[in-house]
C-alpha cells in the first residue's frame, strides 16, 4: 500500500476500534507502559498491569509443556465481555469486546 | 481362702505419730501348687499366632488452626517508565510514545498481532460460540433419571463470639439470595454468662470466615426477617420485647427501636412483614400473649394489638402464649398464631371488635408450636411443628390434622414448606437431625434423613428458588446445604397428586367427626 507504515499502523488500530463491539483497544510493551489506547488512563493501566502478568503466566505454562511452543493469542470469555490478547515477546495489544448477541 | 493379718494398737495410742521401723520379712501364707487342679486344662496344641514383619506404624489426625485469610488488591496506578522519565511530565511521555510508534520492530510486530486480532474479533461477531445449543435435549435427559434423594453441606457459618449462642433464626436476602441473615440470642432464661455478646450477624454466603455486616442490638435477637420489598431494611425482635429495625446503609446499630413501655413484656419470637402501600408494616408475637402490629417509621407504639385469650374477653392473665406467627400475601386479611399451649389460633385481621378477631383453634398438639405454615401452593393446609411430630392440617377441620408423621425419639424445633414443591416440606430435630419429607412418596418416614451436627438444630430456612437451605444450630452453626435437583424441581402432575392428597385425607378426617 502506499501509507508509510506509521500510517497503516495507525488504521489498522481504528479498523479493529471500530470493529462492531469492541469497547478498547491497548497497546502494551514489555515494561508495562500503554503506548496507544483508546480507554482512560487508569482503566488502560489496571488492564495493561493485569494482563501482562495473566500472559506471562500462560505464555511460561504453554512453554513448559512444549518449549517449542510458543503463546500467541489470549481470550478470555466473562459474563459481560471478552477480552483478546494477542502477543509477542515485546508488545501486547488488548482488545476488549462486547460480542453481538 | 482367706488371708487374715491383724495388727493392734492401744486406744491411747491411737493419734500418736508413726515411728517406723525396718524388720525382717515375715512369711504370712505360702500357697503351694495343687496339681490337681490341672486336670481342667489342656494344652492347646497347635496354637494360632500372628506375626507380622513389617514398621509400625501410627496414625494421627491434626485439625489446623483456623487460618483467616482476607482479599486484598493492589491498585496500579502507572507503568514502568524509564528511570530518567518523570512520569507527570506529559510532553517528555508523549515524546516517549511517539518514539516507539516510530520504530520498525514495534510496527511490524503490530502488523502482525493486529491481524490476529481482527480475525477473531470477527470471528466474534459472526458466531456466538457459547450459545447453548442442546437446551431441549438436556431437559429430557434431568427427567429420565432417577437420583437418590441427597443433600450436600455447601458451607458452615459459625459463631465468631467465644461464648456460642444458639441461631433462632434465619432469613434470606430477597434479591439473589447470596446472603443469610442469622439471629443469636440464648435461649435459656439467665443461662449465659454476663458478657456474652448480643450481636447478630449478616453472612454473606460465598464467604463463611467473617460475617459480612453485625448488628448490634440493645438485647439479644430472637427473630430477624428481612423486608421483602426493600433488601436494605430488617427486622428484628428481641429478648427483652422491643423490636429493632436496621438499615444496612447506615450501620450496625438499628435506626429506631420501639419504646420499652409499649413493647412486648417477652421474648419476641416471631416478627413478620406485611404487604401494605408503604411496605413498612410488620406484626409480632410473644409469649407475654399479644399480637402486636408496628409501623417502622413510627416506633414509639404500636398501631394495633391484640390478646390471645381464647375466652375473647382480652384478658392478659389468661392469654396464649404465642411462639410463632403465619402470614399469606395471598389471604392478607387472615393470620394464624401458634401457640406454646400447642393450639394454633386462626384470627381475621378486619374484625371490628377484639372478640371477633379470633376466629377458631386447632388442637392436637402437646407442646408449643415451633412452626407454622401454609402450603405456598395448597394455602387452605398449613403445616406445624410441634412436640414430636410435624402436622398437617385442613383449615376447614379444627379438631385433628388430616396427615401426621411418627412420633419421634428426639423433639422437632422447626420446620418450613419447600417454595416449590407442595408436596415436600422439612423439618429439624433435637438431635440434630434434618429430615425432608414428601408426603406423596412416604408418609411414615422421611424421604432423606441427615445427621447435621450433633447439638440440637433450632431453626431452618429455604432459599425461594427451593434448592439451597439454611439451618442453625445451638451451638450457633449455621450450615448452608444443597439438596439434589429431584428435590426442588416439580415433578409432572404434582400438584394434582397433592391436592388429591390433600382432598382424601381431608373426606377421611371429616368423617371421622361428622
Amino acid at each position: 500500500s502506499t501509507l508509510t507504515p506509521f500510517a497503516e499502523v495507525e488504521d489498522t488500530l481504528k479498523r479493529i476500534q471500530g470493529i462492531n463491539g469492541v469497547i478498547g483497544t491497548i497497546v502494551v510493551n514489555a515494561e508495562g507502559i500503554p503506548i496507544k489506547t483508546t480507554l482512560d488512563n487508569s482503566t488502560t493501566v489496571q488492564y495493561a498491569g493485569l494482563l501482562h502478568q495473566l500472559t506471562m503466566k500462560a505464555r511460561s505454562t504453554v512453554r513448559d509443556i512444549d518449549p517449542q511452543n510458543d503463546l500467541t493469542f489470549l481470550r478470555i470469555r466473562s459474563k459481560k465481555h471478552e477480552i483478546m490478547v494477542s502477543t509477542d515477546k515485546e508488545y501486547l495489544l488488548i482488545v476488549i469486546q462486547n460480542p453481538a448477541e | 481362702m482367706e488371708i487374715v493379718y491383724v495388727y493392734t494398737k492401744k486406744r491411747s495410742e491411737f493419734g500418736r505419730q508413726c515411728n517406723f521401723s525396718d524388720r525382717p520379712a515375715e512369711l504370712h501364707v505360702d500357697i503351694l501348687p495343687d496339681t490337681s487342679l490341672a486336670a481342667n486344662f489342656t494344652v492347646r496344641d497347635p496354637c494360632n499366632v500372628t506375626v507380622q514383619c513389617a514398621e509400625e506404624m501410627s496414625e494421627h489426625e491434626v485439625n489446623t488452626e483456623r487460618f483467616e485469610s482476607e482479599s486484598r488488591g493492589v491498585n496500579h496506578v502507572e507503568g514502568g517508565w524509564p528511570k530518567d522519565l518523570n512520569p507527570e511530565d506529559m510532553e517528555a511521555t508523549i515524546r516517549y510514545r511517539k518514539k516507539v510508534e516510530k520504530d520498525e520492530h514495534y510496527q511490524n510486530t503490530i502488523m502482525q498481532i493486529a491481524g490476529l486480532m481482527e480475525h477473531c474479533c470477527k470471528q466474534n461477531n459472526a458466531t456466538d460460540i457459547y450459545q447453548e445449543f442442546f437446551e431441549d435435549e438436556d431437559e429430557e435427559v434431568m427427567e429420565e433419571s432417577e437420583e437418590q434423594p441427597s443433600a450436600k453441606t455447601i458451607n458452615v457459618f459459625r459463631d465468631p463470639n467465644e461464648v456460642k449462642r444458639t441461631a433462632t433464626s434465619l432469613s434470606w436476602h430477597p434479591d439473589g439470595n447470596h446472603k443469610l441473615a442469622v439471629a443469636y440470642s440464648s435461649v435459656e432464661f439467665q443461662r449465659a454468662p454476663n458478657d456474652t455478646s448480643f450481636d447478630s450477624y449478616i453472612w454473606d454466603i460465598e464467604n463463611p470466615n467473617k460475617p459480612e455486616m453485625t448488628l448490634k442490638p440493645v438485647s439479644p435477637l430472637v427473630c430477624l426477617e428481612y423486608n421483602p420489598k426493600d433488601s436494605h431494611i430488617l427486622v428484628g425482635g428481641s429478648y427483652n420485647g422491643q423490636i429493632a429495625y436496621w438499615d444496612t446503609r447506615k450501620g450496625s446499630q438499628p435506626v429506631e427501636m420501639s419504646t420499652i413501655e409499649h413493647s412486648h413484656r417477652d421474648p419476641v419470637y416471631k416478627v413478620i412483614w406485611l404487604q401494605s402501600k408503604t411496605g413498612t408494616d410488620i406484626f409480632s408475637a410473644s409469649t407475654d400473649g399479644q399480637v402486636l402490629w408496628w409501623d417502622i417509621r413510627k416506633m414509639s407504639e404500636p398501631t394495633e394489638r391484640l390478646v390471645l385469650d381464647p375466652s375473647k374477653k382480652g384478658n392478659l392473665d389468661s392469654a396464649l402464649g404465642a411462639v410463632s406467627l403465619e402470614f399469606e400475601t395471598t389471604m392478607p386479611t387472615k393470620f394464624m398464631v401458634g401457640t406454646e399451649q400447642g393450639l394454633v389460633v386462626s384470627c381475621n385481621r378486619k374484625a371490628k371488635t377484639p372478640a371477633e378477631k379470633i376466629v377458631c383453634t386447632y388442637s392436637g398438639h402437646h407442646g408449643p408450636i415451633y412452626a407454622l405454615q401454609r402450603n405456598p401452593l395448597f394455602p387452605k393446609n398449613f403445616l406445624t411443628v410441634a412436640d414430636w411430630t410435624a402436622r398437617i392440617w385442613s383449615e376447614d377441620i379444627k379438631e385433628s390434622s388430616i396427615m401426621w408423621t411418627k412420633y419421634h425419639m428426639a423433639h422437632l424445633l422447626d420446620g418450613c414448606w419447600s417454595p416449590v414443591r407442595p408436596s415436600v416440606f422439612f423439618t429439624v430435630k433435637m438431635d440434630g437431625t434434618l429430615d425432608v419429607w414428601d408426603i406423596l412418596f412416604k408418609q411414615n418416614d422421611p424421604t432423606l434423613s441427615l445427621k447435621v451436627c450433633d447439638e440440637a438444630l433450632y431453626s431452618i430456612r429455604v432459599q425461594d428458588n427451593g434448592r439451597f437451605l439454611g439451618c442453625g444450630s445451638q451451638l450457633g452453626t449455621t450450615t448452608l446445604m444443597e439438596i439434589s435437583a429431584g428435590l426442588c424441581t416439580l415433578q409432572k402432575n404434582e400438584k394434582a397428586l397433592v391436592s388429591e392428597k390433600v382432598q382424601i385425607q381431608h373426606l377421611f378426617e371429616r368423617d371421622i367427626y361428622f
